[in-house]
C-alpha cells in the first residue's frame, strides 16, 4: 500500500501525541496522585437509606486528627447536609466524602474546584479533599434530576478550627440527647 | 460505474431511491426546524434574556431539542445520504422499494410517538411526559410511548442497514472480484459499528425500561441502564460523524476542484472507527461510582487512540482540498487557500465545519483526559464541545452538503447560492460566539442542562471577562444559529418548489489520486473486522458489567438480591462469552 512520505510523518506525530496524552494522564494518576471515583465506596440499598448507620443521619464525623468523613445524601432537590444547613468542615483538614442518591441520579459539584462526582442510587461515591483556608464554597447538582433541578444547591463553610470544634461538640451533644 | 457516467442525473437513473431520500430529508429538516426553535428558547431562557416558558418546562424543550436534533435530524439525514451513496457507488437500485419504504415508515412512526410523548410534557393534566432528556437515565421515568417510539426508531435503522447490505450482496454476485466501492465500504463499516453499539440501548430499552415504565418490573439498576446507555451513547457520536466524513472524503475534494488523495487511507480510517467507537463509552462515566478505575483507564486509552482516525482525516482532507486548489491554479505555501471556491456554499460550509471540528477535537481531548475531566464534567463546557462536533462538524456539513445533494434528488437548481453562503457563514459566526462562551462558562463551574443557573448561595467567577458577557455571547450566538436554520429551510423549500432542470448540479465525482488497487484486500474483509470489533467490546465491557450487576443490586436494582436463576444464567453467559472470546482470539492470532 502506497503511503505518502508526509502522510507517514503525520501518522508518526499523531501517535506521539496520543502516547503523550496517555502518559500525562498516567503521571497524574500515579505520580501526582489524582484519585478517581471508583468502586471503593461500596453500595447501599437506596430503599432503606433512612435506617443506614451513616446515611440515616448524614453529616460530618471525626475519624482522626484533622481527618474527617462526610456523608451526603442527594435527593430531589436538596443536599443533606448542604441545602437547609451548610456543610461545615474545619480549615486545614482532610475530608473523605461519601455521596449517594436517594431517588434519581444527581450530581455533586463543589463550584470552581475539581471536587465533582455523580450520585447514583445504590452506589456510594468516595473521594478525599483537602480544605485549606477558612471560607465558603457553593455546591450544586450538575445532573438533571427533575423539574426543580435548577434550585438544587448548597453551601460548604470552611471554619476556623476552634469555631468548628465548639460547633462539632454541640452537634455531638445534641445527637446524644436525641438518642 | 456511475462515477464515470456523470451524464444523467441521480433522480432520473434512480427515481425510487430519490423518493426515499427526499422523504428522509424532509423529516430530517422538519426536525431541524423544531429542534432549533427549542434551542433558541433555551439559549434566551438560561441566560435570562427572555423567558417565555416556565423553568420546569425548560427540560421538556431540552429533551425535544436533544432528541429531535441529535437523533432524528442526524439519523434521518444519514439514511438519505447512505441511500444515495449505496445506489450511486454500486450503480444499482435498492433490491425492493417496498422494503425501503418500510424502514422509512417505521422510523417515522417511532419519531412521531417519541415526539408526542415529549411534547405531552407541555400539556398539564395530560398525564403523558418524557422529561428525561436525550440520555433518559433511570430512575427518571418517561411515558412508555417514549421508549416504544425509540425502540421502533432503532429497529427502523437496523432495517435500513439491512437494505444496504442486501444491495451490496446482490452487487457482489455480479462483481465477484472487485473491491467494494469506497462509499459503500463507508456505509457498511458504519452500519456494522451501529449494529454492535445499538445492542446496548436495545437491551436497556426492551428488557428494562419498557417493562419498568409499564409497571411489569418494580425497579431498575440505575448504574446498569446508565452504562448500557453509554455503551451506545458514544458510538452514536460516530454514527453522526460518519455521514459527514463520507461527504468530506468523497464530495468535498471534488467541490474544491480536485479529487480524494488516498482511497486506502480512507478505508483504514473507517475501519479504525468500527473497531474503536464502542469500547470507549465508559469515558462518559469517569465520575461514576461503582466502576473500577482500571476499566476507566482502558476506556481512556481506547478514546485517545480514537484521535488517530480523526487526525488522519484532517491530513487527507486538507491534502485533497489543497490538491483541488492547485488544480485551480493556486500556488505558494498558503496562498492556494485563496484559489478555493469560497462562493460555493456547499464547499464553504463543509470547510468551515471541518475547521470547527478541529477546535472541537481539542476540547474533546480535555474531556477524554480521565482526571482533567473532573474540572469540566457536566458543566457547560460539555455542550460547548459537542455543539462544535455534532452541532457544527456534523450539522453544518449536512446543511452544506444539502446544497449539492438536494438538487440531485429533486432535479431542481438550488434557489439561491448567496443566501446559502450567508447561511453557512452565519452558522459559523453564531457558533464561535456560543461555543467559546459555553466552554469558558464551564471552566467557571456553570452546570449544563439547567434552566436558570443563577444560585442563591454563591456566584460564579471567571478569570477573564465576566459572567454577564458570557451570557450575552450565548444569547447572541443562539439567535444567529436559529436565524441560520430559518434561512436554510427557506432556501431548501424554494429549491424543491423550483422548475425541473436538465443539469441541476455537477454531480460527477472523480476517482481518487491513489485508488484501492494497491491496498491489501484484507481491508475489505468485513467479517474479520466485525469479529475483532466484537472482541474489543467484550474485553472492555464484560467485567465492568459483571461488577455492576453483581455488586450493584442485581439486574433490576432496588436493593433486591439477584434471583438465583438470573444469577446462574448470568454466569452461563459469562462462561460462554469467555470461551467464545478464546476461540475468536485463536482464529485471529
Amino acid at each position: 500500500m502506497e503511503i505518502h512520505a508526509y502522510e507517514k510523518l503525520w501518522l508518526a506525530l499523531a501517535l506521539v501525541l496520543i502516547v503523550g496524552f496517555i502518559g500525562t494522564i498516567t503521571y497524574g494518576a500515579a505520580g501526582a496522585g489524582i484519585d478517581m471515583i471508583d468502586d471503593k465506596g461500596g453500595t447501599v440499598d437506596p430503599a432503606t437509606l433512612d435506617q443506614h448507620p451513616k446515611f440515616g443521619d448524614p453529616g460530618i464525623e471525626r475519624n482522626g486528627e484533622n481527618s474527617y468523613d462526610v456523608y451526603v445524601v442527594a435527593r430531589q432537590f436538596v443536599f443533606e447536609p448542604g441545602t437547609t444547613e451548610p456543610l461545615r468542615v474545619p480549615a486545614g483538614s482532610t475530608v473523605t466524602f461519601h455521596v449517594t442518591a436517594a431517588d434519581v441520579i444527581h450530581g455533586f459539584e463543589v463550584v470552581g474546584t475539581n471536587a465533582n462526582t455523580m450520585a447514583i442510587p445504590g452506589q456510594v461515591a468516595e473521594f478525599t479533599v483537602e480544605f485549606g483556608e477558612p471560607g465558603e464554597y457553593g455546591m450544586l447538582c450538575n445532573e438533571y434530576c427533575g423539574s426543580g433541578h435548577h434550585v438544587m444547591e448548597g453551601k460548604i463553610v470552611v471554619m476556623e478550627q476552634e469555631a468548628f470544634d465548639s460547633w462539632y461538640e454541640q452537634q455531638q451533644a445534641q445527637g446524644e440527647a436525641e438518642n | 460505474m456511475a462515477t464515470e457516467s456523470g451524464g444523467s442525473e441521480f433522480v432520473d437513473t434512480f427515481p425510487d431511491e430519490a423518493a426515499i431520500i427526499k422523504a428522509s430529508f424532509l423529516i430530517a429538516f422538519v426536525s431541524l426546524g423544531i429542534g432549533a426553535f427549542f434551542g433558541l428558547i433555551q439559549a434566551l431562557h438560561r441566560t435570562n434574556v427572555l423567558r417565555v416558558i416556565d423553568s420546569a418546562d425548560y427540560y421538556t424543550l431540552l429533551t425535544g431539542h436533544g432528541v429531535l436534533l441529535a437523533i432524528v435530524f442526524t439519523i434521518f439525514f444519514l439514511c438519505g445520504v447512505f441511500h444515495w451513496a449505496v445506489a450511486r457507488s454500486l450503480d444499482r437500485p435498492a433490491e425492493s422499494a417496498l422494503f425501503s419504504w418500510a424502514w422509512v415508515g417505521l422510523m417515522t412512526t417511532g419519531t412521531v410517538l417519541a415526539t408526542v410523548a415529549i411534547l405531552g410534557g407541555l400539556v398539564p393534566n395530560l398525564g403523558m411526559s418524557a422529561d428525561v432528556l436525550f440520555t433518559f437515565y433511570a430512575p427518571l421515568q418517561a411515558h412508555p410511548i417514549f421508549y416504544i417510539g425509540l425502540a421502533m426508531f432503532i429497529v427502523g435503522t437496523w432495517l435500513a442497514g439491512a437494505d444496504w447490505f442486501l444491495s451490496y450482496r446482490a452487487w457482489r454476485q455480479d462483481h465477484p472480484d472487485e473491491r467494494i466501492p469506497l462509499q459503500t465500504f463507508m456505509v457498511l463499516t458504519t452500519m456494522i459499528m451501529w449494529y454492535i453499539s445499538t445492542l446496548g440501548v436495545a437491551v436497556s430499552v426492551v428488557f428494562f425500561l419498557i417493562p419498568w415504565s409499564l409497571g411489569l418490573i418494580e425497579s431498575v439498576n440505575p448504574l446498569l441502564t446508565r452504562t448500557l446507555f453509554w455503551y451506545f451513547g458514544h458510538p452514536i457520536v460516530y454514527f453522526w460523524l460518519m455521514p459527514a466524513y463520507l461527504l468530506w472524503y468523497t464530495v468535498l475534494p471534488k467541490l474544491a476542484g480536485g479529487r480524494l488523495f488516498s482511497d486506502p487511507l480512507a478505508r483504514v480510517v473507517f475501519l479504525l472507527f468500527l473497531l474503536l467507537s464502542t469500547p470507549v463509552g465508559i469515558h462518559h462515566q469517569y465520575l461514576d461510582p461503582g466502576i473500577a478505575e482500571g476499566f476507566k483507564f482502558i476506556a481512556m486509552t481506547n478514546t485517545m487512540f480514537l484521535l488517530l482516525p480523526s487526525l488522519l482525516t484532517a491530513f487527507t482532507v486538507v491534502a485533497s482540498v489543497e490538491h483541488g486548489a492547485r488544480q485551480r491554479g493556486g500556488e505558494g505555501y498558503l496562498r492556494w487557500l485563496g484559489a478555493l471556491p469560497w462562493r460555493d456554499p456547499a464547499f464553504t460550509g463543509m470547510a468551515l465545519a471541518g475547521a470547527m471540528f478541529a477546535a472541537g477535537g481539542f476540547s474533546g481531548m480535555i474531556n477524554a483526559g480521565m482526571n482533567i475531566n473532573y474540572l469540566i464534567h457536566n458543566t457547560l463546557w460539555v455542550p460547548g464541545h459537542f455543539h462544535l462536533t455534532v452541532g457544527t462538524a456534523v450539522a453544518l456539513t449536512m446543511m452544506a452538503g444539502s446544497y449539492w445533494l438536494v438538487p440531485q434528488v429533486t432535479g431542481t437548481k438550488l434557489y439561491s447560492r448567496p443566501i446559502g453562503l450567508l447561511q453557512v457563514i452565519m452558522w459559523f459566526v453564531g457558533m464561535v460566539f456560543m461555543s467559546n462562551a459555553m466552554h469558558r462558562a464551564g471552566l467557571a463551574g456553570i452546570p449544563r442542562r439547567t434552566a436558570e443557573p443563577q444560585y442563591q448561595n454563591f456566584e460564579f467567577l471567571t478569570p477573564i471577562g465576566s459572567i454577564f458577557e458570557l451570557r450575552v455571547q450565548i444569547a447572541l450566538g443562539g439567535t444567529l444559529l436559529f436565524l441560520s436554520v430559518v434561512l436554510f429551510l427557506f432556501n431548501i423549500l424554494l429549491t424543491s418548489l423550483g422548475e425541473e432542470s436538465d443539469r441541476p448540479v455537477d454531480s460527477y465525482l472523480p476517482e481518487p489520486l491513489s485508488g484501492p488497487e494497491g491496498s491489501p484486500r484484507i481491508l475489505d474483509n468485513l467479517a474479520m473486522w466485525t469479529g475483532i470489533a466484537a472482541v474489543l467490546v467484550v474485553l472492555a465491557y464484560t467485567l465492568p458489567l459483571a461488577g455492576i450487576i453483581q455488586n450493584g443490586g442485581g439486574l433490576f436494582g432496588g436493593g433486591l438480591p439477584v434471583p438465583a436463576t438470573v444469577s446462574a444464567g448470568f454466569d452461563l453467559v459469562l462462561t460462554t462469552v469467555t470461551s467464545a472470546f478464546n476461540t475468536l482470539w485463536g482464529v485471529v492470532a
